[in-house]
């Protein structure tokens, strides 16, 4: 099914939105280019541009050179902003420490959140990167874009900003790299009425989520992590731009166990795809494996010799639950057994399919090192259905975020209110009932607690009565 | 640091225009602080902000979580967006002379 997003789009066109022309795109050449000398000597960074690997300090160059050539009328920043990037980068890497100032609190009027502010420590040496402040932008689903729409705002961010970026920021945004306090509002402007386009979340509110590329281009997406995604996004537009939470908050979406978005890992809000049926099987397509008509794993270890393709020992003997077996020619499975792990499918794509009765798996509290140690998320929610416009999911979510906004700590993530609490207290905050899957082991302490309900008799004991029995 | 001077006052304020110390907070800081975030008109509302930050602030050196503020004033967070339109941290804690807020913003 074609995605239909929630409100028309008015399409981007380049041509009528375009700020430079093409003799100003194309302002300089290669010869010019191995001319030209940055404003300040940079040797460390110029050594990073040997080797294979694109080079940032290659492309900031090339960007240098560009915007000295523009006209001074057609930026609004200074021309030399990439060339001071570079002079404070060279710095920092004499100095080993960084020239940016703590902190910095801007935004635009309306949001909590979406800028995150930066002044440099050199600004007499570094003017043009005094003000450094980089904006995020909120990516579209699994990143696909068209032309139309990267020209427009590189045009944009070339006028008003810096002309650097990060495509994309690790929790999914577009990140533009540097501009001035003044040109933020401008930019949003810009953003929202020409091209339906917001600013991300930063601060302590539901950050910009994200999902892997999920059914558009993968065929073993158990749910529209794209759709999911979009939708959840929308509806909590609110969450996102107005910090509302004890700290920050992560929705990602995987379409499989695979985790291309890595969800388990940087999200406090993980959604995984998986399935509760049979994994299909087509046997022909399993002979031909073993034929060796279709290289295993889509031909990923093609670079090195392997040998001949052994159905045993690379999928049989490697399946972790020890539920696959071959019978009479043929490749079985007992599904009760099967832990949807993902190896034989991974291995053998043309021949094994997820299941079709599928729906996510939901994990929490993710997160990064500070304060309380560094935590995968936990599996909570074995399976739920998850069809548009995803009630049940957004009652989980709702159901989790009044808890935290009430008990979480100042700048304390779910992860580490959890820990505090204890998971049978989510449990119960979330309505469902402790299951053997949420643990990987029972616990080896015996520091159990007991609700008074819970024990005969309650916790008022009278130590006189225990006295008639035991004297002192 | 920057000064700069309102109505008969000089204030130090570092590049986001926040003052440098809660002690050099006065009533003209509020008005001067108006002109730069979106304030058209201050309200008692306004004020019943600015006084709960400040209250907390002296009381427990540190700023209310902003689920604190809304009960506290009994204003939901939409309404103080409405107030002060850059939010509680860059609005009503620059206007009510608070430190800068800090951390993963
Ligand atoms: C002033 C301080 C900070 C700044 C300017 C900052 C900036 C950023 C930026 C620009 C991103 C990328 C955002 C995106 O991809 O959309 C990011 C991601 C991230 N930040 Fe920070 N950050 C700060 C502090 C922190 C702190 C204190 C922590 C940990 C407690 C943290 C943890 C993370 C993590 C884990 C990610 C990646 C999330 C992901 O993989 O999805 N950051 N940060
Ligand atoms: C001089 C002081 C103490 C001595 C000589 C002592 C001795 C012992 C001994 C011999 C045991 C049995 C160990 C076993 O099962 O192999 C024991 C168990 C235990 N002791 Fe102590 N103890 C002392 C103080 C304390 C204190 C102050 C506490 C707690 C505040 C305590 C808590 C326990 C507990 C919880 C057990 C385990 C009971 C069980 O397994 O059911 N003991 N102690
Ligand atoms: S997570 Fe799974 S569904 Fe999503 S892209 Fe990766 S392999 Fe495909
Ligand atoms: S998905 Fe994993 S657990 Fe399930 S049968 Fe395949 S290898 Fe075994």
């Amino acid at each position: 099914m074609a995605f239909e997003p929630n409100e028309p789009q008015e399409k981007i066109k380049y041509d009528e939105m375009r700020i430079y022309s093409d003799e100003e795109l194309n302002n300089y050449t290669e010869e010019e280019l191995k001319n030209f000398k940055t404003k300040h000597d940079t040797p460390m960074c110029d050594d990073l541009e040997s080797g294979p690997w694109p080079s940032f300090v290659a492309d900031a160059k090339r960007e240098a050179l560009h915007r000295r050539k523009l006209a001074d009328d057609r930026i609004l920043l200074s021309a030399e902003t990439v060339e001071d990037t570079l002079g404070q980068l060279e710095d920092s890497f004499v100095d080993g420490e960084t020239h940016w100032k703590h902190g910095g609190i801007v935004g635009v009027f309306g949001y909590g959140g979406g800028v995150i502010g930066r002044y440099s420590d050199l600004q007499e040496k570094y003017p043009a990167v005094a003000h450094f402040h980089t904006l995020r932008v909120n990516q579209p689903m699994s990143k696909f874009y068209n032309t139309d729409f990267l020209r427009t705002i590189c045009d944009l961010w070339e006028y008003r900003g810096s002309g650097m970026m990060n495509m994309h920021g690790s929790t999914g945004d577009i990140i533009l790299l540097g501009t001035t306090t003044e040109q933020l509002e401008p930019i949003f402007y810009q953003m929202t009425h020409e091209m339906q386009q917001d600013l991300g979340g930063s601060g302590s509110n539901l950050r910009s989520p994200s999902c892997c590329l999920g059914r558009a281009r993968c065929e073993w997406s158990c749910i529209d992590t794209q759709d999911m995604c979009y939708e959840l996004t929308h509806y909590y537009q609110d969450e996102l731009h107005r910090p509302a939470f004890p700290y920050k908050f992560k929705f990602k979406f995987d379409g499989c166990p695979n985790g291309c978005v890595a969800s388990i890992a940087r999200s406090d809000m993980s959604f995984i795809g998986t399935w509760k049926d049979d994994i299909r099987i087509d046997q022909d397509a399993v002979q031909a494996y073993i034929a060796g008509d279709i290289a295993p794993n889509g031909g990923a270890h093609a670079g090195k010799d392997w040998g001949k393709f052994d159905i045993q020992k690379e999928v049989i003997n490697l399946c972790p639950t020890a539920c696959m077996w071959m019978e009479d020619g043929k490749l079985m499975i007992d599904n009760k057994e099967c832990t949807r792990c993902m190896h034989c499918i991974n291995t053998m794509p043309q021949a094994l399919r997820p299941g079709a009765d599928t729906g996510v798996s939901i994990l929490f509290g993710a997160k990064a090192p500070i304060l309380e140690g560094a935590q995968m998320a936990v599996l909570t929610v074995p399976f739920m259905k998850c069809e548009p416009p995803y009630e049940n999911i957004k009652d989980l979510v709702e159901k989790v975020w009044d808890w935290w906004m009430e008990e979480g700590k100042n700048r304390e993530r779910l992860g580490e209110l959890i820990q505090r609490w204890g998971l049978p207290k989510f449990l119960e905050v979330i309505g469902l009932p402790p299951m053997p899957q949420m643990v990987t082991e029972p616990r080896s302490n015996p520091y159990i607690f007991w609700k008074a309900e819970e024990v005969p008799g309650g916790f008022k004991r009278n130590i006189e009565d225990y006295r008639v029995k035991h004297m002192r | 640091m920057p000064t700069l001077e309102f109505e008969g006052n000089t204030f130090n304020v570092d590049e986001d225009g926040f003052i440098d110390d809660f002690n050099n907070w006065n009533e003209d800081w509020v008005k001067y602080v108006k002109t730069t975030e979106g304030i058209e008109e201050l309200t008692d509302e306004h004020w019943k902000v600015i006084t709960v930050v400040q209250d907390y602030y002296k009381k427990n050196g540190i700023a209310p979580m902003v689920r604190i503020l809304s009960k506290v004033t009994g204003f939901k967070l939409k309404y103080i967006y409405e107030l002060f339109p850059s939010g509680p941290g860059k609005g009503a804690c620059k206007m009510a002379g608070l430190p800068k807020p800090t951390g993963c913003v």
